[in-house]
């Protein structure tokens, strides 16, 4: 270990070696599909819930529920052009750069037999049976939140366009497929809502180790101490292959650090907020 | 009504009939307006120019014509300090008769509780033909005549389940009300064009025009167009058909409190009326995006008279019926212009648990129901199992103990 242990790594980290973990454009990437899903959850969930009492006053601070639905247009917008971004990223590096890892490997984020044993190392871990798995790049909850959101791109965004645009979408396709679009925008939404707030923020910002937050989804580097302990498998592979070097970063500064939890706090405000107002509304039974 | 009365007045001479004194000298004991009874406060006073101006001054009645115990040729004067009640069945007998049977004269027998008589409406030595303005009985001067004693909570209490909070003059606020007292429109209604004058009987009973059987005909009075859609549809055939579940006018408009149509929250509060019937419609329409956006209180997208009509409504298997296979994606089109059939071919009142109706429905439903469940059946024990394993862990970092992190024990290394 490298630095008096604090597990709230850069608060008092400023001098720790740092590595880069995300590239500016994912994190940007990450600021936009954040700030997107929390317009869209705000602007989305007074509708589902709209019999709760804090239907309308949320609706309301949106401008009522027709000004509110355009909102959620320019926010599904930037989703999907985030999406776009994020496959055409994705489509380069496969086809143009042919980057090898991309599909398979350690830096994949496929899900692999090594994350089913991964996984259940992991439990064993929790039950204080087995010692924490060597985790590489990816775990195997950052895949499940990857591909959740993957898939959700394709349901909510699939059958959000249909209920936008429905005079021209009914032109293809029968009026049930309506009914399926509108059950699935709305509990696909309501499982993501209620993950990404509850089981998302705990795995990746809320959990001990990291409370209040861990704010490498915004400075991009991971303090030296925490890749080795928490990706030792990452952290053996980059020694191996000699590119520790390569990512080596000095660490965040302050600045860029208050403005990250400033950011992150934000959203995980809202996000609790929300997550709060939708289990009273479900315990209400609305 | 002005007109019967003036000529009743007109055809019964008073003073040719009747004996006794002349309204002359009545007046030279009652003309004094400090004249009181010999008990004290209530006035004996007549004003004789009010008297004169009156529709029974002007027509000649003499004062015995209604005080009929004076007009015995032996009656002595000063006469006894008790008369008998001024009369007013000599001329309209009809009037009277018809108040006899009224709720305002049920309601004063038991109790003699200050439930109207003629004189509380019309007034009684000033009474004016109810055509000219001042007249209580006067087109526009009825409700406010009424609420003297309808807003008087002493007079009259608030019914038993009344909205909380709501004003006895409640009505003024309405369309109706509004059209009378505000706009001064001729053809609004005041309170005896729906309830009758002189025979008012209870709401309850089917003699009422405001009766749930007979108001599609005294609203039809006016609004004819209407009620003749309504009495060919669903709800008017059933009504007539005795069925007592089929709604009347003011199940959906509510009576007094009468809003104008158009008004947004009035379409919003509607549809709960709708659904206070049609319980299961009221259920899917509200998981549609039509019912949650008037749920949140903007009726700028379908409620329910958008697509069944407000009172031409006909069961979807009638040709006439908005929602029929013949017409359905016209009345689509009224707002999706360019729907075509297939958008028409929409379920709004797909229910998730009724598998016959809408099978794509029960089976996506039912998938996102288990993935809901199911993820967070997992992620909720791994979250739980995880938060104390990671506080050991914090701990153990906080206080630096605790040399190497389990994962790094060398038994572990394996080449990845």
């Amino acid at each position: 270990m490298t630095q008096a242990a604090d597990p709230r790594a850069g608060r008092r980290a400023a001098t720790e070696t740092h590595y880069r973990r995300f590239d500016l454009f994912d994190r940007w990437l990450h600021g936009a599909l954040m700030t997107s899903f929390l317009g869209l959850s705000l602007t989305g969930l007074p509708l589902l819930f709209h019999d709760a009492p804090w239907a309308r006053l949320v609706s309301g601070i949106f401008g009522g529920p027709l000004f509110a639905a355009m909102l959620h247009r320019v926010f599904a917008s930037m989703m999907i052009a985030t999406f776009a971004l994020h496959l055409g990223r994705l489509a380069k590096k496969i086809f143009v750069e042919r980057q090898p890892g991309i599909l398979w490997g350690p830096t994949s984020l496929v899900p692999q037999p090594r994350d089913l044993t991964e996984m259940l190392g992991h439990l064993r871990y929790f039950l204080g049976q087995g010692p924490r798995p060597r985790f590489d790049r990816y775990t195997y909850w950052e895949k499940f939140d990857y591909w959740a959101v993957f898939w959700g791109m394709g349901i909510i965004g699939g059958s959000g366009l249909l209920l936008w645009f429905p005079e021209f979408f009914g032109r293809f396709v029968p009026g049930w497929a309506f009914n399926v679009a509108m059950i699935v925008h709305g509990e696909e939404a309501l499982l993501a809502v209620t993950f990404i707030f509850t089981i998302h923020f705990f795995n990746g910002h809320l959990r001990p180790e990291k409370f209040p937050m861990d704010p490498v989804i915004f400075t991009g580097r991971v303090p030296e101490r925490e890749l080795r302990e928490e990706r030792p498998a990452e952290w053996a592979r980059l020694e191996r292959q000699g590119r520790l070097e390569g990512l080596a970063a000095p660490p965040p500064d302050a600045a860029d650090l208050r403005r990250s939890r400033r950011i992150g706090a934000t959203a995980v405000a809202i996000g609790l907020i929300m997550v709060a107002l939708t289990i009273y509304a479900l315990l209400r039974g609305h | 009504m002005a007109g019967g009365l003036l000529l009743c007045a007109v055809g019964a001479p008073g003073p040719a009939l009747a004996a006794g004194p002349a309204n002359d000298d009545c007046l030279s004991c009652h003309d004094d307006s400090t004249l009181v009874r010999e008990t004290g406060a209530t006035s004996v006073a007549v004003d004789p120019a009010a008297f004169a101006a009156s529709m029974h001054g002007a027509a000649g009645a003499a004062c015995v014509d209604c005080h009929v115990d004076l007009a015995a040729e032996d009656t002595e004067f000063p006469h006894a300090e008790k008369l008998a009640k001024a009369t007013c069945d000599g001329c309209h007998e009809e009037a009277v008769a018809d108040h006899a049977e009224s709720v305002h004269a049920a309601a004063r027998k038991p109790d003699g509780s200050p439930a109207a008589t003629c004189a509380e409406c019309h007034g009684t030595h000033d009474i004016a033909p109810s055509g000219e303005p001042r007249s209580r009985t006067n087109h526009f001067q009825i409700a406010s005549t009424c609420l003297r004693c309808h807003a008087d909570p002493a007079i009259h209490p608030p019914k038993p389940g009344a909205p909380p909070g709501r004003s006895p003059t409640h009505f003024n606020d309405s369309i109706h009300g509004h059209a009378l007292l505000v706009a001064g429109l001729n053809v609004a209604p005041n309170c005896a064009d729906c309830h009758g004058a002189h025979r008012v009987v209870a709401a309850r009973d089917p003699a009422s025009p405001v009766n749930r059987t007979g108001a599609p005909q005294t609203c039809g009075a006016c609004h004819e167009k209407i009620v003749l859609a309504f009495e060919e549809g669903v709800h008017g055939r059933q009504l007539a058909a005795g069925n007592e579940a089929a709604p009347s006018c003011a199940d959906c408009h509510t009576s007094h409190g009468i809003v104008q149509a158009a008004t947004s929250t009035w379409q919003a509060r509607v549809i709960g009326a709708c659904g206070d019937c049609h319980r299961p419609a009221i259920r899917s329409y509200r998981s549609t995006y039509h019912g949650q956006v008037t749920a949140l209180g903007s009726t700028r997208i379908a409620t329910c008279a958008s697509c069944h009509d407000a009172h031409a409504i006909h069961p979807s298997s009638d040709p006439r019926s908005t929602v029929s296979a013949e017409r359905r994606l016209a009345t689509c089109q009224q707002c999706h212009q360019k729907a075509t059939a297939g958008f028409a071919s929409y379920d709004p009142h797909a229910d998730p648990s009724d598998k016959s109706r809408n099978a794509a429905v029960y089976y996506t439903a039912g998938f996102m129901k288990f993935l809901l469940v199911g993820v967070f059946a997992f992620f909720g024990l791994h979250t739980a199992l995880w938060l104390p394993r990671s506080w050991a862990e914090r701990k153990r970092h906080a206080t630096g103990a605790g040399g190497a992190p389990e994962s790094r024990s060398p038994d572990q290394e394996k080449p990845s």
